[in-house]
């Protein structure tokens, strides 16, 4: 088939002329359809915003009283001529592929994805296309990740030998998925389970659509004395703050994909670094894409010279286009970048 | 294996030197004979030379990752550390392994004479056998040094709290020559190999900055003074016909000297000298440089002895007639040692000239003429001291001039233009500040790009390119590990920098390839030296 380009790449985001409608922009325009709710994917000034259902209290508690339409998952909807719908991507709660359809030629968007079932996103589910535009974040072979099972054995384990020294967990992730994640899996027999106010107020909006345990929000009343032995939730960002010295003593973890290097794990001054990612791993970027039966692949961000182009040794049509999106962020990374003088 | 994985894991994942001897202490509790006079030898830097190249690692690892070498090679360049590339990319994650460290190290001794297909399949087996973090300490028991923080002294530590040996005692023994292959534990700990003994130093005694008035240091008549001279801390030992010279860093460098390994024929047996190892061109002291032209060379020509002649200034007798005399007193060593060194009279060994003055002024004035006499400052010791071991307060002071320099880690790293396009030769320095909950880490307070020779330059520039950790366009991040000297013309206060701290005209003094990164200097060193 000849390849069209029903979607294409401009300043403001990823476009589709026809239907004259951007997925994840990143600057404002009239019609979005949102793949998920982390900021580099879900900003604000879109004058309509079209999303899954689960996104939108994500959406109006980020970015305010917008207009947005809900869709649900296999939902297939028209624009002026082009068909549109979601399908789960696995990487957080609500999070979407988008497919689109034009005269029998299918592009999918993966916006961020995983393959693994972490049982609180509803899992990826593979989407036949012509057209795959994937992000590849970890797009190199040194990414396999281990069973959540056995990651979440060892928080748990790490919050029991910490309390049993009399210290405190505090564990780093996203607000927004990363978050939830963990406190799923954390095992409340152990002890109280505290969160950031940033934490909370995410779990808060998220707790109608999913099954997790009591939190425990530390405010200014909270006594350091009953935090002891607990653990804490906190966005990365918190590390390093005058907020976190209430806890001492304490022991940090950070959950995240870029902890496989053990450079990440001591330049973010962290004391555990958890391999747990809402991304892909390399061996999971591989299926998809060959699950796709893709002919044509689009690295958006990521590794994404050294991934398109092993691609293009395994025979696809990939290339690679810029965009804004970040994929897991390595924190560290922007805050040394700074310090240099 | 699996338990030596899980000590260096553990030691690895903390900061903290408590836990890192607790750690360590465990593991030699429990640790098989074998594999405990291995492990201090590896934390010891007494690795089994290398079985196999690196460039066949790579092809080794890609091709059992079953991806093409250029994969492995971009996905190395991220990661940063081979041995770490490796462990990643290798798919396996179950521990089938239950071989000891000690037969995986026999193993590898014997691995270096055999062929090349016995080499490959024997390294890509054990990768197949070992869990991620096994087959990272493997390969680098294959590859390449063990950087991970733990220095002789917590080593030392942790093997006193096991076999009650004290810890001065325990520093001595793991001194000097001697082979896990042929050492066992009970010899090198309790025993006495007569043998290794012959070549054995005795543990530097450092000194610290002065850090008090000097008034408070009592009476001026109960010190005597030195210069410090600015070279390379050695031992010279004279047993059993034979003459070793030794670095403060534990390295035997005899054969670089050649000048100095003809005084065997002159010292009597029985004799170990400390001193410095000091270029000495035309009847004056040459500078650091000059002996850096030494110190890199394997082999020693007649033109670069001509060049660059070395000599020994002793600093304090150590043995004597075979006997070991450092817990007599600084006084009783030198009147000693001064009279031997003028019954030896040979031009490649002088003495460092022992100083006294009426007051404290007098030792201030010395001092301001270091520069001119071609010392570091001064050296001050308590007539009364014992030769103590490591790094002590108290007793021994050294009291520098020339305050505006520090030593300072590289942290990041830029591509030079021109000349030195493709080289990073452009680096950003760090100094150590603890965070709010008692952490070290690196602030960073200057850039400096000139001070090293192109040839430094390059060695610095493959170093940072082993060791880089993320790139940000031309700009890399790199782990820690290279200290220099850096030398400015003014410091202030300053708001505009992160470190608080503004400095003119920073530039590399030199690389300091004899410091450790925790030798480095703190943030609060550098302010210290802000007037007041």
């Amino acid at each position: 088939m000849k390849q069209t380009d029903l979607l294409v790449f401009n300043s403001k985001g990823i476009y589709c002329p026809r239907a004259k409608v951007y997925l994840d922009p990143w600057r404002p325009v009239n019609h979005a359809i949102i793949t998920h709710g982390h900021s580099d994917h879900a900003r604000s000034g879109h004058k309509n915003y079209l999303t899954h259902h689960s996104n939108i209290p994500i959406l109006k508690h980020r970015l305010g009283d917008i207009s947005v339409q809900g869709v649900a998952w296999n939902e297939h909807f028209q624009i002026n001529g082009v068909t549109f719908s979601l399908h789960p991507a696995g990487h957080i709660i609500g999070s979407s592929q988008v497919r689109v359809e034009y005269k029998g030629e299918v592009w999918v968007f993966t916006g961020d994805y995983k393959d693994e079932d972490d049982g609180v996103a509803v899992p990826y589910e593979s989407v036949r296309c012509n057209t795959m535009i994937t992000e590849c974040t970890f797009g190199i072979p040194a990414f396999k990740w281990k069973p959540q099972q056995e990651v979440f054995q060892e928080i748990n384990q790490w919050w029991k030998e910490n309390k049993e020294e009399r210290k405190t967990s505090v564990l780093f992730g996203y607000s927004l998925g990363k978050a939830q994640r963990i406190l799923k899996y954390l095992d409340p027999s152990i002890g109280t389970i505290f969160t950031h106010g940033a934490i909370e107020n995410m779990t808060e909006v998220l707790r109608p659509q999913l099954e997790l345990p009591p939190t425990q929000l530390i405010t200014k009343e909270t006594k350091t004395k009953e935090i002891q032995g607990g653990i804490v939730i906190a966005p990365p960002s918190a590390h390093g703050s005058p907020w976190i010295r209430k806890l001492v003593p304490y022991e940090t973890g950070t959950c995240s994909g870029w902890m496989a290097f053990r450079g990440a794990r001591r330049r973010r001054a962290t004391d555990k670094g958890f391999v747990i990612s809402d991304h892909c791993d390399w061996p999971g970027l591989l299926k998809s894409i060959k699950a796709s039966e893709a002919e044509r692949v689009i690295c958006t961000h990521g590794y994404t010279d050294i991934f398109s182009k092993y691609l293009r040794e395994l025979g696809y049509d990939a290339s690679v286009e810029n965009t804004d999106y970040e994929g897991e962020k390595e924190e560290a990374t922007t805050s040394t970048e700074k310090e240099t003088v | 294996m699996k338990k030596f994985a899980a000590l260096i894991e553990e030691l690895d994942a903390t900061t903290k030197t408590n836990r890192k001897v607790a750690a360590l202490a465990e593991y030699f509790r429990q640790a098989s004979e074998s594999d405990k006079i291995w492990t201090i030898a590896i934390l010891s830097h007494r690795r089994p030379p290398r079985p196999v190249n690196t460039t066949l690692l790579r092809e080794y690892a890609a091709e059992l990752a079953e991806i093409p070498l250029w994969l492995f090679e971009d996905s190395y360049h991220i990661v940063g550390d081979l041995a770490e590339s490796i462990a990643l990319v290798i798919p396996n994650d179950q521990m089938k392994s239950d071989q000891s460290l000690s037969e995986i190290l026999e193993e590898l001794i014997l691995l270096k004479a055999k062929s090349e297909p016995e080499k490959k399949e024997y390294v890509q087996q054990m990768w197949m056998q070992l869990d991620y973090y096994a087959r990272f300490v493997f390969t680098k028991l294959l590859n390449g040094g063990f950087r991970i923080g733990i220095s002789q002294k917590l080593m030392t530590k942790a093997l006193s709290q096991v076999t009650e040996v004290p810890e001065d005692e325990l520093a001595y023994r793991l001194m000097g020559e001697w082979s896990p292959a042929s050492t066992s534990f009970e010899e090198l700990i309790f025993g006495r190999n007569e043998q290794a003994y012959v070549s054995k130093p005795y543990p530097f005694y450092l000194a610290y900055a002065l850090e008090n008035e000097l008034e408070e240091l009592g009476d001026v008549s109960e010190w005597a003074f030195e210069h410090k001279w600015d070279g390379i801390r050695g031992q010279m030992i004279s047993r059993q016909g034979e003459l070793f010279i030794w670095t403060r860093g534990d390295e035997l460098v005899s054969d670089k000297y050649p000048e100095l390994v003809e005084l065997v024929n002159f010292i009597p047996e029985g004799t170990v000298i400390d001193g410095e190892i000091l270029p000495f061109i035309d009847g004056e002291i040459g500078t650091f440089n000059d002996l850096q032209t030494r110190i890199g060379r394997k082999t020693v020509s007649k033109s670069i002895l001509k060049k660059v002649p070395i000599v020994f200034r002793a600093y304090d007798l150590l043995e004597l007639q075979g006997k070991d005399i450092r817990q007599a007193s600084y006084q009783q060593r030198r009147e000693k040692l001064e009279p031997l060194i003028e019954e030896i009279s040979h031009p490649a060994l002088q003495i460092s000239k022992r100083l006294s003055f009426n007051s404290w002024e007098e030792v201030a004035v010395e001092r301001e003429l270091a520069r001119e006499k071609r010392s570091e400052g001064l050296m001050m010791k308590r007539n009364d001291s014992a030769y103590r071991v490591g790094r002590k307060k108290g007793d021994w002071w050294k009291w520098k001039i020339d305050p505006l320099t520090i030593d300072a880690v590289l942290t990041y790293a830029m591509r030079g233009h021109g000349r030195r396009t493709n080289l990073f030769t452009d680096y950003t320095f760090g100094l150590w500040e603890t965070n709010e909950v008692g952490k070290p880490g690196l602030v960073t307070f200057a850039k400096a790009y000139s001070g090293l020779t192109d040839k430094e330059f390059a060695q610095v520039d493959a170093i940072i390119k082993k060791t880089t950790l993320e790139r940000f366009g031309p700009v890399r991040s790199v782990e820690p590990t290279l200290v220099f000297e850096l030398a400015f013309e003014g410091i202030a206060f300053s708001n505009r920098h992160k470190s608080g701290v503004a400095v003119r005209f920073p530039r590399i003094l030199r690389w300091r390839r004899d410091k450790a990164i925790a030798d480095a200097n703190t943030l609060d060193d550098l302010k210290a030296l802000i007037p007041k």
